[in-house]
């Protein structure tokens, strides 16, 4: 905090009963990068909530006399090889973006926390065993596991979602075990401890709280790469499956019509950089705010 | 006092695994402490206060190796399996810890932090635990408990919450209480009314307190009773009176030449121990003191000296003490 606390900030700070559960969204509102943040994602969240009731064409519709138009009244953003309208596909490519995102960073969100936690719990064997798993599966990338998945399963959104949820795995993992080791090292954990709390409880109430905010950034990190994975594999025909439209197969088609019109890679390569920008906004915003010891500051 | 003592601890000793090999952090500490008794244990840093402190709790790192005997009124706490160790603390054993800044968990408010231990160990309700950790903050002095107890951790100070982390360690009224420099990291003035807080919570509850610090004044000023420790060992035990009037192991009197004092000329240099503490993975075969010794024989090198009664429940680890007695008068 650059500016000294005010007199009467200082004084908020102590009155009794200053939880910080209360008044969250008042000092949310005032958190630049949790709004700016918030309003990216919630757009990103709109335009796939609206693409389920209303687009202004079918994206799914071919109409190839109409193929590449540039922007008009008709269609706002033009039309691509195939004459679809641009504006309806990048609406329908959010739902496949959200869910990859949601799906994937579930998965490797609950794995990677869990397991985390009990290595850093447990310690000895059973942490060398997760740590040195974990260190088997960042062995490899992430498209070559997307691959292996995808030959046995099947290409598919659903396929490429898991493998990137399995990827980020030991992400978690070792993000989680890195700080919970150094929760666990602190001293009112030896307290919690002194007063009779077995190790599963001090995970659940003094662990996990102090490594919430880490885990939340982590999270919309995550989020983002899951997003460029999913298009990455999209590029490569791994992931979703034509007709369903994603801003990863957007880049894909687009990039033979680099020279004809490279405005058709612009807008899905903007979608993606708006939801991932909008993700880290949140997300930092989000740590921010959570921190009872930064509450006063905001 | 009489009857049975509430915790009786018979020739305590623990081997840590450090990364330099084994060490024996303490060897053959006895005591024996009834309801109300106050047990001090002073020696520097590095000496084994805090591990056998620890061991007493049961808070070793389970690499550790604990012999000797630790009864908690029947029952026997060496061995003891963690389940059942985790009822035992906080409830009718508690430490109070050296850092107030830091023994409080940042993300809870004090008053949860309080009545956790209310909610866990007694059958109460939340409502009720609440009011009880109200009850308790007010005991231990934090002013406007009522209305600051959904307040963090962060918004008092350093005496504060030392006072809270005191409110959370009797929260379920144990019978034995102990103390790891609970002073330490706060002012002079607050250390006074912390330390006075402490004493008159132990004799209005009837605990049994352990008090460990390297400050001969907080020792003197608050047990009956001291245990003075150096490399693992205790090297001189008894009534704090006597041990203060007739200190017997060259150690102890080292201890007390070097406190400061008032009073002093200008530019007086503090009296200092000659040599560090020998490193708890190589100690010397015999008095583990022999190296900074001023009055050290061949003999005391060959083997742990025994303890000598001088005087009654007064021992001294030291084979000198003719002379270092004789020497005497070391306050002066």
């Amino acid at each position: 905090m650059s500016a000294p606390l005010t007199a009467s900030a200082a004084a908020a700070a102590i009155a009794p009963g200053a939880r910080p559960a209360t008044g969250f969204w008042r000092r949310a509102l005032r958190h630049r990068s949790f709004v700016l943040g918030a309003g990216l994602s919630l757009l990103v969240l709109g335009a796939a909530l609206l693409s389920l009731v209303w687009t202004p064409w079918s994206a799914y519709d071919i109409d190839v006399a109409s193929k590449l138009h540039p922007p008009s009244a008709a269609h706002w953003l033009g039309t691509d090889v195939l004459g679809r309208d641009i504006v309806s596909l990048l609406l329908v490519g959010a739902r496949s973006t959200i869910m990859v995102g949601v799906i994937a960073v579930g998965i490797g969100l609950t794995f990677g926390v869990c397991l985390g936690l009990i290595a850093a719990a447990r310690k000895g064997w059973i942490e060398e065993l997760i740590m040195r798993l974990s260190d088997f599966t960042f062995a490899f990338p992430a498209v070559l596991s997307a691959i292996m998945l995808a030959a046995v399963a099947g290409p598919g959104m659903l396929t490429s979602t898991t493998a990137i949820g399995i990827f980020q795995i030991p992400t978690f993992v070792r993000v989680t075990r890195g700080s919970a080791n150094a929760i666990w090292a602190r001293e009112f954990v030896l307290a919690a401890r002194a007063a009779g709390k077995g190790s599963f409880r001090i995970t659940i109430e003094h662990v996990l709280p102090n490594i919430l905010s880490i885990l939340i950034v982590q999270a919309t990190i995550q989020f983002a790469l899951a997003i460029l994975a999913e298009a990455a594999l999209s590029y490569l025909g791994l992931g979703t499956q034509p007709p369903q439209p994603s801003w990863g197969r957007m880049l894909n088609d687009a990039q033979t019509l680099l020279f004809q019109s490279p405005m058709l890679a612009v807008y899905p390569g903007a979608a993606i950089a708006i939801a991932v920008l909008g993700l880290n906004l949140l997300g930092d915003g989000l740590r921010d705010l959570l921190d009872p010891r930064l509450a006063r500051e905001r | 006092m009489s009857g049975a003592p509430l915790i009786e601890v018979k020739d305590l000793g623990v081997r840590l695994n450090t990364s330099r090999g084994p060490a024996q952090a303490v060897r053959g500490v006895s005591f024996a402490l009834r309801r109300g008794e106050t047990l001090g244990l002073v020696g520097e840093s590095g000496c084994g206060k805090s591990v056998t402190a620890l061991a007493l709790m049961g808070l070793l790192p389970e690499s550790a190796v604990i012999s000797g005997s630790i009864r908690l009124d029947d029952t026997e706490l060496v061995e003891l399996p963690d389940k059942a160790y985790c009822k035992l603390r906080g409830n009718r054993i508690s430490m109070i810890f050296q850092e107030p800044m830091t023994a409080l968990n940042p993300m809870h408010t004090i008053g949860h932090q309080v009545a956790e231990p209310l909610l866990r160990h007694t059958g109460v309700s939340a409502a009720e635990a609440r009011q009880e950790a109200i009850a308790l903050l007010d005991r231990v002095g934090l002013p406007d408990a009522a209305k600051r107890i959904d307040a963090y951790p962060h918004q008092f100070s350093g005496g504060q919450r030392q006072r809270i982390t005191i409110a959370m360690a009797l929260a379920c009224q144990p019978d034995v209480l102990i103390a790891d420099e609970p002073t330490t990291a706060l002012d002079v003035t607050i250390q006074g009314q912390i330390l006075d807080l402490i004493a008159g919570l132990v004799e209005e509850r009837g605990m049994a307190m352990i008090l460990i610090s390297h400050d001969l004044g907080v020792i003197a000023e608050n047990v009956a009773r001291m245990m003075v420790m150096y490399g693992g060992t205790v090297v001189e035990s008894g009534e704090t009176n006597a041990v203060f009037t007739r200190m017997g192991h060259p150690y102890t009197q080292g201890l007390f030449r070097a406190r400061p004092r008032l009073g002093a000329r200008k530019g007086t240099r503090l009296k200092t121990i000659a040599g560090t503490v020998p490193e708890l993975a190589d100690l010397p075969a015999g008095c583990s003191f022999a190296d900074r010794c001023a009055i050290v024989e061949q003999r005391c090198r060959v083997a742990l000296p025994a303890v000598v009664d001088v005087g009654a429940s007064h021992g001294v680890r030291c084979i000198r003490t003719d002379v270092s007695m004789a020497a005497g008068d070391v306050g002066a």
